[in-house]
């Protein structure tokens, strides 16, 4: 072996800590920086990229089968201006019972196809696999059901001979061409006899980037097939604004993360090979004074750092991809693509860019002692230059505290550059920390709002009463005004119910909108039902309306301005009273169902919302409010037994691994500056040792050493956080078409703030604890031996 | 009977397979005396003095001071009976850069809990004593070599130390400072304070030492009783 040769492996084996650190910072840098770049990626345009994917339709067509063949269908593939098309399929649409829970599900739109390939619209199986056979059907991820449905035997009760399908799949299509899928076959038995049976036809055209695009080819497909025949279309424009509605919520949460992972990976790599290769200067003058050139010593230490940084880094990339598939998972979920996982070109960037980030750096900091002379090189001591925060160690010596916790508290100002790097590393997890709880309590408060689910019981008509049902079908049910009194009386009757509002959903037009607004007309005060408005007020009587900011975008109209809102030719002037938070694509009005007493005398309540008094237990008022609303058909249930989310619950789970992976890097960062500050002084602490410094002293003064950076690094990150949360959060609302009222940006409490800042503190004395009681196990006169 | 200072009984301390570097020791230092370590390097002086001190634990037999089993210390124990009973001076001084040169004094009864205050009434004492008050706030790096010894000496002698164990501590000194040195250690054996030094320095060894101990090869080869030449220098 060279002398090179012999230099490196000795270097590699000697300094084994060190060897470590080097391993480990690279490896939860390069996982941090491979989970980053996929979610930076996955947050590139998400539905472009996986309509491209999918070969999604810009046009899913729904045909009447009764008005149209399937020859006449498949040759529209011909049409002008079509390059692909697939189809025709035959659909039904019918209302499922989950047989085990004995609980109805919403209607459904079934398409008939054999495999989930074809020229276009390739939908994705998430779970389980594609339907081999009649008897089985697949859900679409966006068909809402529990988060296992496979093996659940749905049946359609409405239907002769009420078929059952087991769920053999989930799948999903970034184009929502269906709710499920199951076979020809079994789609023709799925649809009721007095109705006809449709076709699908999926078509990509040559021009489909704009909506005149689409309609031309859509026309060009209706030349062919006749437009009778025709009962609805679907263009990937509408798909694509509302899929960008809804992730513009959740993706600069996730950029964010990314970008923070990756620039906490360039910090901690640097640092740790910097500071690594920094304390070598002294062997490098040796090296020097046995004959070594400068380029040989620089070299020697180059590949002293590549070393274990390569196994890291191997490490990292493996652990990073592994660490991404539940990641991934949850981020399709949120955006409602499909993934197989992460890119090959972001594993080859980032094991690139880690390679080069540690040569580069350790070359920097080798070349830089390489540079000195020789006899400099060699004189440089393990400790730190003298001169350095003496002042600090004056300071802390008169600080009532105890002596070794005073002597390490002026341990930072010895090494500022060092002292530095720890500040970064915790300021940017305090950041991240900072940043991730404001963001997930925000969009906890937004989803809340949402949901207006401030009431601790509902009653929801829209599911069809068990065991009873009538014909579902996609309005909710019309309740007779028998069943409103019978609902209403219940309700007064029963202990406990403090207060109750029902709503009643139907359509307006808008004067000088196209097309119809959806209006929800409530009956009793329902201010108190979770609506929380971004400005003005909850309305208080008939002709006031409450709107969520796209109405007011659409619309023109402020706060204060009136509207004329038309109903069965009638218009129906109201005024605009507050701005009410509720993130959505569509026109939706609030108003006092009385508003509408003259066009719409007959409402009929879709969900009544019923808070309870104070001390009233939820599941002894439900058994009582459903035993007596038994003859009605109508069951109550809790609110959070209908309103959970599972976007918060993926949002805060993908906070919590995010946070958790960024913290260790930062940690890992610290680690690293503690162990070099505690070998350099490691002569030193032998001195204190040898004085009388006890292995829990020792220990003190090694954490003491951090707390001053960590402090700092918490105060100055939570600072940083909050900020970052104020700038990002209200462009996460602009992005999503809603402003954001205070109370979902103002998430931070005096409480919660000083806590994130101590997070700082932990971050700190997690990377010291390490190398702490490594210094409290060094043996004495082994450390007074050291040079 | 009085009970001995230091008692060493059948102590060997071995490092990995080589060849013992103190072999089966037996030795007893009466309170009051001043021992001189003598012998090459190698010979087992400073593995005696670690050993002595609490610093290292033997491979076998036992090591007794003033009463406390040594031996048998875990970290912590070793760390307090060091500020308890042991004052220790290095060839090399050991003082803290960072520190001014009373904060050094005065580090071994801050860590023993005593008051920043009362601490430096008694470092003040130490130091008029010795001669370098006048370099109390200054750092150890302006100071000679003989001068730093003193304050090494002033940091040893902190927390009253029934023993006080000095490892070459005119090593490092020219002759001047190195006589300064021996003229301090002569007045501390002469105020009763039983030392252990290790030296390469026969002629320190002459004028300090009432006793002298030569090893070679980790064995006591000769162990002598002898009286101090040189009188009290103060």
């Amino acid at each position: 072996m060279s002398a090179m040769g012999r230099v490196v492996r000795s270097g590699v084996a000697r300094r084994r800590v060190q060897t470590v650190v080097i391993a480990l910072a690279t490896m939860m840098a390069v996982t941090a920086s491979v989970l980053g770049g996929s979610l930076l990626a996955a947050s590139s345009g998400p539905f472009d990229r996986a309509f491209a994917q999918q070969h999604g339709a810009h046009l899913t067509a729904q045909f009447d089968a009764a008005r149209t063949t399937a020859a006449r269908l498949m040759a529209s593939a011909g049409a002008t201006g079509v390059i692909a098309a697939a189809g025709p399929f035959p659909t039904a649409t019918a209302a499922p019972r989950d047989v085990a829970a004995e609980f109805d599900l919403p209607p459904m739109t079934i398409v008939g196809r054999t495999t989930p390939d074809g020229e276009v619209d390739h939908v994705s199986l998430s779970q389980g696999r594609w339907v081999n056979g009649p008897g089985q059907i697949v859900l679409s991820a966006d068909y809402p059901v529990g988060p296992s449905p496979l093996d659940t035997d749905l049946r359609f009760p409405d239907l002769p001979g009420q078929p059952t399908l087991t769920v053999v799949g989930v799948a999903r299509s970034v184009g929502r061409t269906a709710d499920a899928w199951a076979s020809p076959s079994d789609v023709a038995a799925l649809t009721a006899p007095d109705a006809t049976g449709g076709y699908q036809m999926l078509y990509r055209f040559a021009e489909a980037s704009t909506a005149a695009h689409v309609e031309r080819g859509q026309a060009a497909v209706l030349a062919l097939v006749g437009s009778p025949a025709l009962l609805g279309a679907q263009s990937w424009l509408t798909i694509k604004d509302a899929s960008e509605r809804e992730v513009a919520l959740f993706l600069p949460f996730l950029v964010a993360f990314g970008a923070l992972g990756l620039v906490m990976s360039v910090l901690v790599v640097g640092t740790v090979i910097a500071g690594a290769v920094g304390t070598a200067t002294r062997r490098i003058g040796v090296l020097k004074a046995i004959g070594f050139t400068p380029v040989q010593a620089v070299r020697a230490y180059v590949a002293q750092a590549l070393i274990p940084a390569t196994v890291g880094i191997a490490a990292g990339v493996v652990a990073g991809n592994l660490l991404a598939i539940p990641v991934l998972a949850d981020t399709d979920q949120l955006y409602g693509t499909t993934t197989t996982g992460v890119t090959w070109w972001i594993d080859a960037v980032v094991v690139a860019g880690a390679l080069g980030m540690v040569a580069l750096t350790a070359w920097a900091a080798a070349l830089r002692a390489g540079r000195l002379r020789t006899v400099d090189a060699i004189a440089v001591g393990r400790t730190p230059r003298p001169g350095r925060g003496r002042w600090a160690a004056r300071l802390t010596a008169r600080l009532p505290l105890p002596r070794s916790v005073s002597l390490g508290l002026a341990h930072p100002f010895a090494r500022p550059a060092r002292a530095a790097a720890v500040l970064a590393a915790i300021m940017f997890g305090a950041t991240t920390v900072t940043f991730a709880v404001g963001v997930a309590a925000s969009l906890n408060r937004v989803q809340i709002a949402k949901d207006h689910a401030a009431a601790d019981v509902v009653i929801d008509t829209f599911a069809p009463p068990r065991g009873t049902g009538p014909a579902p079908n996609t309005a909710p049910r019309a309740l007779s005004a028998d069943d409103t009194a019978k609902v209403t009386t219940a309700i007064q009757a029963q202990p406990g119910t403090a207060e109750y509002y029902r709503v009643a959903t139907t359509q307006v037009a808008v004067a000088g909108m196209t097309g119809f607004a959806r209006l929800d007309a409530f009956t009793g005060d329902a201010s108190w039902g979770g609506y929380e408005m971004i400005s003005g007020r909850w309305f208080t009587r008939p002709g006031e309306v409450t709107v969520p900011s796209t109405f007011l975008t659409a619309t023109g109209t402020r706060i204060g301005d009136s509207v004329v809102l038309t109903d069965h030719g009638k218009a129906v002037p109201v005024r605009i009273v507050g701005e009410v938070l509720h993130p959505t694509n569509n026109l939706l009005v609030f108003a006092d169902a009385a508003t509408f007493a003259a066009t719409k005398p007959n409402l009929t309540a879709a969900s009544y919302h019923i808070r309870l008094a104070d001390g009233v237990d939820v599941s002894e008022y439900l058994t009582g409010l459903n035993s007596a609303l038994a003859t009605s058909g109508f069951t109550a249930a809790s609110e959070q037994s209908t309103g959970g989310s599972s976007t918060i619950v993926l949002l805060d789970a993908l906070a919590a691994l995010l946070t958790l992976m960024l913290v260790a890097v930062a940690a890992m960062g610290v680690l690293n500056m503690v162990v070099l500050d505690t070998r350099e002084r490691v002569r030193d602490l032998g001195i204190h040792k040898a004085l009388g410094m006890t292995p829990l002293q020792t220990i003190a003064m090694v954490i003491a050493s951090v707390l001053v950076t960590g402090l700092a690094g918490g105060a100055i990150g939570v600072t940083a956080g909050v900020a970052v949360h104020r700038a990002v959060t209200p462009a996460m609302g602009d992005a999503a078409g809603t402003k954001l009222p205070t109370s979902v940006i103002d998430v931070y409490q005096p409480t919660m703030l000083l806590l994130l800042g101590l997070g700082g503190l932990l971050i700190a004395v997690a990377g010291a604890f390490l190398p702490a009681g490594w210094a409290a196990r060094t043996r004495t006169a082994v450390a007074l031996r050291t040079e | 009977m009085t009970v001995p200072a230091i008692e060493l009984h059948d102590v060997t301390r071995r490092y990995d397979d080589g060849p013992p570097a103190l072999h089966d020791t037996t030795l007893s230092v009466a309170p009051g005396e001043a021992v001189a370590i003598l012998g090459p390097s190698g010979s087992g002086k400073s593995t005696l003095l670690n050993l002595i001190a609490g610093l290292d634990r033997p491979s076998g037999g036992t090591v007794t001071v003033d009463g406390v089993r040594v031996d048998k210390l875990n970290e912590t124990g070793s760390a307090r009976y060091r500020r308890a009973k042991i004052g220790m001076v290095f060839q090399f001084f050991n003082l803290l850069d960072d520190l001014t040169v009373i904060d050094n004094v005065v580090l071994p009864a801050q860590l023993s809990g005593v008051t920043r205050s009362a601490a430096r009434l008694r470092a003040a004492e130490l130091l008029d004593a010795l001669g370098v008050a006048r370099h109390a706030a200054a750092y150890p790096g302006r100071l000679s070599g003989g001068e730093r010894q003193r304050v090494a000496v002033a940091r040893a002698l902190m927390n009253r130390p029934t023993l006080l164990l000095a490892d070459e501590p005119t090593g490092a000194l020219d002759t001047a400072s190195g006589e300064e040195v021996k003229r301090l250690f002569n007045d501390l054996h002469a105020d009763g304070q039983t030392i252990v030094l290790v030296t390469h320095d026969l002629p320190l060894a002459e004028s300090c030492a009432t006793r002298t101990i030569r090893l070679v090869d980790g064995r006591v080869v000769a162990d002598d009783v002898r009286a101090v030449t040189t009188g009290r220098g103060r």
